[in-house]
């Protein structure tokens, strides 16, 4: 198996007032299982539209994903989004049920999976709690348990630490490393952030231009733990900046 | 100091409100017939129950008000949440809406003793559109209120076709809204339980007409009190059961 997902020429297109922009173009990649993707890139590149394409938000103008059928999952994909959206009106333990309401698992198995996974990030003590009773770091972690509870063949993260304070978010990347590298979990990790993709990923795809496609894919052979200050990431920071930089000087609709 | 203050100045506000009442009639200033004082009230509360006639009107009318309010209530829900999910169901009732929206429930009596005769039916049907709009504009505004972000959640994790959004996300994120109409229509529903009653159905009503017709106006307050009490007495319990239904809430 090489392969959990292909994603060849994809293209995503929207039309408004007549009007037809183009966000993605020609976007060719695969992900290994277990691997770790992280997608940069400016805002507006489509990084988030692509994550959206994927788990069924919005339909692709042209293109394929193909989904490898060997992996054995539960459900393809689980989006955890950049605000936590739990469900106000449920307790924590049941916000960590909600997806997999949607199986065939009795109430009990669905109980224990949701306990485990609250277990898995550390927050096994306030599963009787409501979200407003928890922390904004605390409530990522509550939507990470909810997505990876329902065990996908991908997990798919949109921004997901990027309205958080710089510790809380520094602990749940590592918290995320943690998780990730115990379950051996395959996961497509959009960012804006260029430090926060190669201190965590296995690859660094980043995507530029309008329409957006792939300007440049880096493998970071860094062994885990990381240290933030490596100077090996600092240089493959470094290198997709110009990558990216460059894009923006000579986009001609540039404006200050 | 905080502590009992509302209390206090509770207490202060109804005394002087019934010190004022019983002194008009008292001083002259109206005679006991067009005000009666609030001190008579208790003899002729006693003379109304003792000869079981109150009793009888409270059971009738709090029947009539709980099937009224359940059946207005529920085709409030269910046409609001409908019309708030789908635009073209709300459309095709746009008009229907406006044509029979302005209609008071009084302006039913004729029909609703034409097509269900002087029987407890007619006062449900009068009661029940009463409650009817006001939860109906509740739900709807509720459920197209619920924010976009969590309907998402639901179809990102499978849920994707109208009745699993409805269960999982949009009912109860729109269930304070719609908890608003409903305490509303509880307060709607004994205005309505009067008009159902003046036309001969037993009740509440069909006793304060009889009462007023005679100017036996201290009883006529026997049972404007009466349902004072009642309203009180549900609406306590409605809120009580609202906290615990929205214990979520922050």
């Amino acid at each position: 198996m090489d392969s959990v997902i292909a994603i060849e020429g994809l293209g995503i297109a929207f039309e408004q007032g007549g009007v037809r922009t183009e966000v993605l173009r020609g976007l060719d990649f695969k992900i290994a299982p277990g691997e770790f993707v992280a997608i940069v890139g400016p805002s507006g590149v489509g990084k988030s539209t692509l994550l959206r394409v994927l788990i069924g938000l919005a339909t692709p103008s042209s293109g394929t994903v193909r989904l490898n059928p060997d992996v054995g999952a539960d459900r393809a994909m689980a989006l955890v989004f950049q605000d936590s959206r739990l469900l106000p009106w449920r307790r924590i333990l049941s916000n960590v049920c909600f997806g997999l309401e949607k199986t065939h698992l009795s109430r009990a198995e669905r109980r224990e999976r949701a306990v485990s996974a609250l277990a898995g990030v550390g927050l096994r003590d306030v599963a009787a709690r409501f979200p407003h009773q928890l922390s904004g770091g605390q409530r990522q972690r509550v939507a990470l348990a909810r997505a990876l509870a329902v065990r996908p063949a991908i997990l798919l993260m949109d921004e997901p630490f990027s309205a958080l304070d710089v510790q809380t978010r520094e602990s749940l990347q590592d918290e995320l490393i943690r998780v990730q590298r115990a379950s051996g979990q395959t996961v497509l990790f959009v960012t804006h952030d260029i430090d926060e993709a190669v201190y965590l990923a296995d690859r660094v795809v980043a995507l530029g231009g309008r329409p957006g496609e792939v300007k440049i894919s880096l493998k970071i052979d860094v062994p885990h733990p990381r240290r933030r200050d490596d100077l090996t990431l600092r240089d493959l920071a470094a290198r997709i900046r110009t990558v990216l930089f460059a894009e923006v000087i000579v986009r001609e609709d540039w404006v200050i | 100091m905080r502590g009992w203050m509302p209390y206090l100045l509770a207490a202060v506000g109804l005394s002087l409100f019934l010190g004022v009442w019983e002194l008009v009639p008292r001083l002259g200033l109206l005679p006991p017939t067009l005000l009666p004082a609030p001190s008579q009230l208790p003899a002729a509360f006693l003379r109304e129950a003792k000869s079981g006639i109150w009793g009888e009107s409270v059971l009738f009318s709090l029947w009539h008000y709980a099937i009224g309010l359940a059946v207005g209530t529920g085709c409030g829900i269910v046409l609001g949440v409908a019309t708030g999910m789908y635009r073209p169901f709300d459309w095709t009732l746009a008009w229907i809406v406006r044509v029979l929206r302005p209609i008071p429930g009084l302006a039913w009596v004729p029909f609703a003793i034409l097509w269900f005769g002087i029987d407890q039916t007619a006062a449900v049907f009068i009661i029940a559109i009463g409650c009817f709009w006001i939860v109906f504009f509740a739900a709807q505004g509720a459920i197209r209120g619920v924010d976009r972000d969590l309907i998402e959640v639901a179809e990102a994790f499978g849920f994707g076709s109208g009745p699993e959004k409805l269960i999982k996300v949009l009912f109860p994120a729109a269930l304070p809204g719609i908890l608003i109409g409903i305490r509303t229509a509880l307060g709607q529903a004994w205005m309505a339980v009067v008009a159902s009653e003046l036309f001969g159905v037993s009740g509440l009503g069909q006793r304060m007409q009889q009462a007023s017709s005679l100017l036996a106006t201290d009883i006529v307050v026997v049972y404007m009190l009466t349902m004072a009490a009642l309203y009180g007495l549900v609406d306590t319990a409605f809120v009580f059961l609202q906290s615990r239904l929205l214990a979520w809430k922050a």
